[in-house]
């Protein structure tokens, strides 16, 4: 590990053009490092969704900071469509690279194992597969005679996972507890950054029911700590999302005037994202 | 909708899990999910409801593939599709109309329809807005093809297809809905004008039975306050006042 970052530092890392994986909405969601990229100016990053997204994907989009997206669905749940990320691609300034929830763990679980593809059920005859050159159809080799038709997808390695946890410890292990898929994508991808609430004593590693939860530092490129960095979205077992907040943005977000103002409000004024406790420098 | 209409719907789907071991429900999907819950009531604890996208109620432990590696191993035996469009081969469109990609109007996206239409064997396809708009003669992108050729791998698909006037079950060897119920206050001629495929269906359909007191006293009880947990807002049609977290 590289060591624990300021949030700005640790969104310096994310180069333009970068393929940027980052997790579904519903937890564990880097918000206050998707506002370091935005500020940063970030472009031309590839996202890819692991496998949907929501405010980050959107707020990213609405920003000018992604080129393509690579991903399942982006929604802001029971608030609605993402506007940014719909108006983009309505208006060809994303491209969209669709796909569905178990091709991107699977591409991912490829890029885990280091082989070139994982085959998928499913997929044949979904327009999905025509819009994907990059996916192919084989015949089942193994098949016991007749034909199998069945899908190959490339593995997906991503240049950087971007997420944020609970809590890592003074060596720079992440407690991540059931978000499995999380894993994966460290282990899939060529860094991965995490902001976390707080850094803690001790090793994870030395407690086996800990361990069972904990992403190994040797997946962790680096570190920033970054309290309520989930937020305006929630933390499982942490605080709740800020529903109040997240409606305003969808109202906001379905105008560019709109979005423009509630950047200016929540992404350039830094109030919400001090980041505290600078323990070591690059 | 009125709790009485969204009790239908409910009651509806329930009567179609009933005897099944296990069902998933996705995320923002809370009548399917206050089905399953109703269904689970009625079986003495089965089936098993799995809830996705929401930590209360999950039985998750492997991140998200664990679902579409469940399914894959057969061990989902009913989940819920919704679609922007479903045409009359039961093909879904979750993507947008228009063209794809720049789509004329874009929806969120395919999500896990792709796959699990094909692996779970009893899908119900769940669609309240009924009008020549959602269904629609020929969908303009299939996010997961209605019927397959027979030598693609398919232990699953489309079972019925539920939406705010009507119940459809799907026929899988003609590969066309057949119309199975219509709700109360509903006619054939008003969801034949409504319906932008043509579907098969008996002279004098049954009407889709209206739920009875004891299901009504379950949404407004124990199932209502299972679901508050999840659907704060929703459940409130059912347990009154306002809930909303």
């Amino acid at each position: 590990m590289t060591g624990t970052l300021s949030l700005d530092r640790l969104a310096g890392r994310i180069g333009d053009g970068a393929l940027l994986a980052l997790p579904p909405d519903y937890s564990f969601v880097p918000m206050a490092a998707v506002r370091a990229l935005v500020r940063r100016g970030a472009r031309d990053l590839h996202l890819l969704t692991v496998p949907q997204a929501g405010i980050a994907a959107d707020l990213l989009i609405g920003a000018g900071c992604v080129a393509t997206v690579e991903t399942a669905a982006v929604s802001l749940g029971e608030l609605g469509n993402a506007p940014r990320f719909c108006a983009a691609v309505e208006g060809g300034r994303v491209a969209i690279r669709d796909s569905t929830c178990p091709a991107i763990h699977a591409a991912l679980q490829a890029a885990e194992k280091g082989v070139p593809f994982m085959p998928l059920r499913g997929l044949i005859g979904s327009d999905l597969l025509e819009a994907r050159p990059d996916w192919r159809v084989i015949d089942n080799p193994l098949a016991d005679g007749g034909s199998d038709p069945i899908v190959l997808l490339p593995a997906l390695r991503p240049d950087v996972a971007l997420f944020h946890a609970p809590y890592a410890d003074e060596h720079g292990n992440v407690w991540l507890g059931a978000r499995r898929e999380l894993v994966t994508m460290a282990h899939a991808a060529k860094e991965t950054l995490v902001t976390v609430e707080e850094v803690r004593s001790g090793n994870l590693l030395a407690d086996e029911t800990l361990a069972a939860g904990t992403l190994p530092a040797l997946y962790v490129t680096a570190l920033a700590e970054a309290p309520r960095g989930a937020w305006p979205l929630g933390l499982a077992g942490r605080y709740e999302p800020d529903r109040a907040h997240l409606a305003e943005y969808a109202r906001l977000a379905a105008s560019e005037e709109g979005f423009a103002a509630y950047c200016a409000a929540h992404v350039t004024d830094t109030t919400a994202d001090e980041s505290t406790g600078l323990i070591a420098a690059e | 909708m009125s709790p009485q209409q969204t009790a239908l719907l409910i009651d509806v789907i329930a009567g179609m899990l009933g005897g099944l071991g296990r069902v998933a429900v996705g995320a923002s999907s809370p009548i399917p999910a206050a089905a399953a819950m109703l269904a689970r009531e009625r079986g003495g604890g089965r089936p098993t409801v799995s809830l996705l996208g929401t930590q209360a109620g999950s039985d998750m432990t492997d991140g998200g593939r664990e679902l579409f590696d469940r399914a894959g191993q057969g061990r989902i035996d009913a989940f819920f599709l919704g679609g922007v469009q479903i045409d009359g081969g039961a093909n879904i469109n979750l993507i947008g109309t228009g063209p794809h990609p720049a789509a004329s109007k874009r929806f969120p996206g395919s999500y896990g329809s792709a796959y699990l239409y094909f692996v779970v064997p009893r899908v119900i396809l769940f669609r309240v807005e009924h009008t020549p708009r959602t269904l629609v003669e020929s969908v303009d992108f299939i996010s997961a093809p209605g019927t397959s050729p027979p030598e693609v791998y398919r232990p699953g698909g489309p079972y019925a297809l539920v939406t705010g006037r009507c119940v459809f079950r799907f026929d899988a060897a003609r590969g066309r809905f057949r119309l199975a119920s219509l709700h109360p206050g509903h006619d054939l001629g008003e969801v034949r004008a409504a319906t932008g495929f043509d579907f098969d269906c008996d002279e004098d359909p049954p009407t889709t039975p209206v739920p009875g007191a004891e299901t009504m006293a379950l949404l407004r009880g124990p199932i209502g306050r299972a679901l508050a947990e999840v659907y704060p807002r929703f459940a409130a049609t059912f347990l009154g006042g306002s809930r909303e977290a």
